[in-house]
């Protein structure tokens, strides 16, 4: 189904965060701003839910952090146990100390890189997609807001131009 | 301008008074011969075993045996009055590392209001008052610290095993090291380091007392110089202060970064210091323009150097438990031998507690929770340092009693009595630094 966006551009991050500000007040709802860079406190300027990926994190850094334990106690303990500097390895419990770095690593690498793969996903990001962005220059230098029209074009419009932006179009979208 | 609220003074003035009695209790009840070293021991069950392998090692020299001491009766005789110098520098440790720790919070806020004006940070002005007033203890601190060092050169205790002229008679390694590790040379570094250190102090205050009246920018800058300079005088000194203040307590024992590692401690206690004073002091409707994210910052701070604080006692702890030398790996054996509560303990309380409690961002805004985490991440420390010395002075003779509490009451109750004073000597909110504003309006 094709919905009808308007999209206002702006070249300040400053007017675009006070822009965001009083389309908010005038209670129009923001379908989403596109950026060359990420703007300060512009979250919270559109209301947006605080993002959970921190939780997610969190899991799959215990996930390492359990892979690592029973990896190393397969490898070095169950599997093919070996003698290392007069240390036996007989029990996990007391040659830990030397796996402390492999936990560590572990627990850093499965959180840091399932949390990157989490928000491609999230953001509905992958090889071969084509880019949603509606406009090449939020790639260099301009910052574009997006509003849903329902039968209130030149009423947006106006506040649109009211709240500086350097150009305002209508477009259809395909959702 | 701050006044000294008149609940916590007298507060501080009880905490001091009960110190000093519990101390007393302490240094009275310590025995003054064998016999007297002897019955204590039985009265508490017979609690030392084949435990002290560190301390007997050092203390079984002194008497002229050495590590390959003959055994029968010279070698008991030589057990019991190891065991009455365990017994009588109980006391006098448990002062030790009470007047270390507290003077250890002034040294580590210290050191990150260096490090801010070195950085020319722009959040952090608001807080510059708060951190003066936490170092003015410095001067106090230092000199208890001081006072103490002299009385172990002057032989009150057996402390410092390697003061003792007869024990360096009879060790090698102690008369090799005696060109460094001797009472004089010891006590002039102390006074190089206490002296930098003071007068760095002093004269930051005053300079960053008359940034506040003057009308343009150069105190601010000369206070920049000073600081960035005082910083390499501060990281050597720092240094070579827990080589001699602690790490000598062990003196055939040594690590190469156990001043990194004293230095994280110090850092971190400090830093939850000027934490919890600028939220008590914003409860007290001190501070307004100190906001949530600053307090966030702080926090933040409390979890990186709690994490870093790990990292090192890991690093010191790995390579010794693997190289497994044994000159090395004693100085764990008497701590898992004889020091499992406090020093798992103390893990638990530096490493996992923070960790997991302050993980959440949004925990980090949230007062009581910054001050109980605080109040944890102190008492780990506190731990952390009875770890430190415990093990060398007293040997498997530990116990966290009167003496122990009584040094914590009276210590705490000192410092709390001086930062608090000494924030009343200027307005809490520095008037003309030229970073103010961008420290009023820091938001996360």
């Amino acid at each position: 189904m094709a919905s009808k966006v308007i999209q206002a551009l702006y070249n300040d991050d400053d007017v675009l965060m006070h822009a965001v500000k009083k389309v908010r007040a005038e209670h129009h709802h923001i379908e989403e701003v596109y950026t060359p860079f990420p703007v300060h406190g512009l979250d919270k300027a559109m209301g947006l839910a605080d993002t959970r990926i921190a939780i997610t994190s969190f899991l799959y850094g215990c996930l390492g952090l359990t892979v690592s334990v029973v990896m190393m106690n397969y490898i070095m303990i169950e599997d093919w146990p070996q003698d290392i500097g007069g240390k036996p390895s007989f029990s996990y419990l007391d040659n830990m100390p030397a796996f402390v770095p492999i936990m560590f690593e572990l627990t850093v690498f499965f959180a840091a890189h399932l949390m990157v793969i989490t928000f491609y996903l999230r953001s509905r990001m992958w090889p071969f997609k084509n880019a949603e962005n509606p406009d090449k220059r939020t790639t260099d230098d301009h910052f574009l807001m997006e509003l849903g029209v329902h039968d209130n074009e030149q009423e947006l419009a106006d506040l649109l131009w009211e709240t500086g932006a350097v150009e305002v179009k209508v477009s259809e979208k395909e959702s | 301008m701050y006044t000294f609220s008149n609940k916590l003074r007298i507060g501080s003035f009880i905490a001091m008074g009960l110190g000093v009695i519990f101390l007393a209790i302490g240094f009275l009840s310590a025995p003054s011969t064998v016999e007297e070293a002897k019955a204590m021991v039985a009265v508490h069950d017979d609690g030392h075993g084949g435990g002290h392998a560190e301390a007997a090692e050092s203390h079984g020299e002194e008497q002229g045996h050495g590590a390959e001491a003959s055994h029968g009766e010279e070698h008991d005789s030589s057990h019991d009055t190891h065991l009455l110098h365990q017994l009588q520098n109980r006391p006098w440790s448990a002062l030790y590392v009470a007047a270390f720790f507290f003077f250890m919070i002034a040294l580590g806020v210290f050191a990150f209001y260096a490090i801010q004006r070195a950085a020319q940070a722009g959040w952090s002005p608001l807080l510059f008052r708060v951190m003066e007033g936490i170092t003015a203890y410095l001067i106090p601190g230092g000199i208890i610290v001081f006072v103490i060092l002299l009385l172990s050169t002057l032989h009150m205790n057996h402390m410092f095993v390697w003061m003792d002229a007869d024990t360096v008679a009879h060790d090698e390694l102690l008369q090799g090291k005696a060109g460094y590790l001797n009472p004089t040379f010891f006590l002039i570094r102390a006074a190089i380091f206490l002296g930098g250190w003071i007068f760095y102090r002093q004269y930051s205050r005053k300079l960053s007392l008359a940034q506040d009246e003057s009308d343009d920018n150069s105190n601010f800058v000369k206070n920049f110089r000073w600081s960035a300079a005082f910083l390499v005088f501060y990281l050597i000194s720092e240094s070579m202060m827990s080589w001699d203040w602690i790490m000598s307590l062990d003196p055939h024992w040594f690590s190469t970064l156990f001043g990194w590692y004293v230095f994280a401690s110090m850092f971190v206690s400090g830093i939850t210091v000027i934490a919890m004073v600028t939220v008590y002091l914003k409860s007290k409707g001190y501070l307004e323009d100190v906001n949530n994210s600053h307090i966030h910052d702080l926090a933040k701070f409390m979890f990186g150097i709690s994490i870093f604080w790990t990292y090192l006692w890991f690093s010191q702890f790995m390579l010794i438990w693997y190289a497994d030398i044994p000159e090395e790996v004693t100085y764990y054996i008497a701590r898992f031998q004889d020091y499992k509560l406090p020093f798992f303990g103390m893990l638990v309380m530096n490493f996992v507690f923070p960790l997991l409690v302050l993980m959440n961002s949004d925990y980090k805004r949230v007062n009581w929770f910054v001050i109980m985490t605080g109040i944890v991440v102190l008492f780990g420390h506190y731990l952390d340092i009875f770890n430190m010395v415990m093990p060398a002075t007293v040997g498997d003779q530990w116990y966290i009693g009167l003496p122990e509490i009584g040094g914590i009451l009276f210590f705490g109750g000192l410092f709390v009595f001086w930062v608090f004073t000494a924030l009343t000597k200027a307005p809490l909110q520095p008037k003309r630094n030229p970073f103010i504003e961008e420290s009023r309006h820091f938001h996360y």
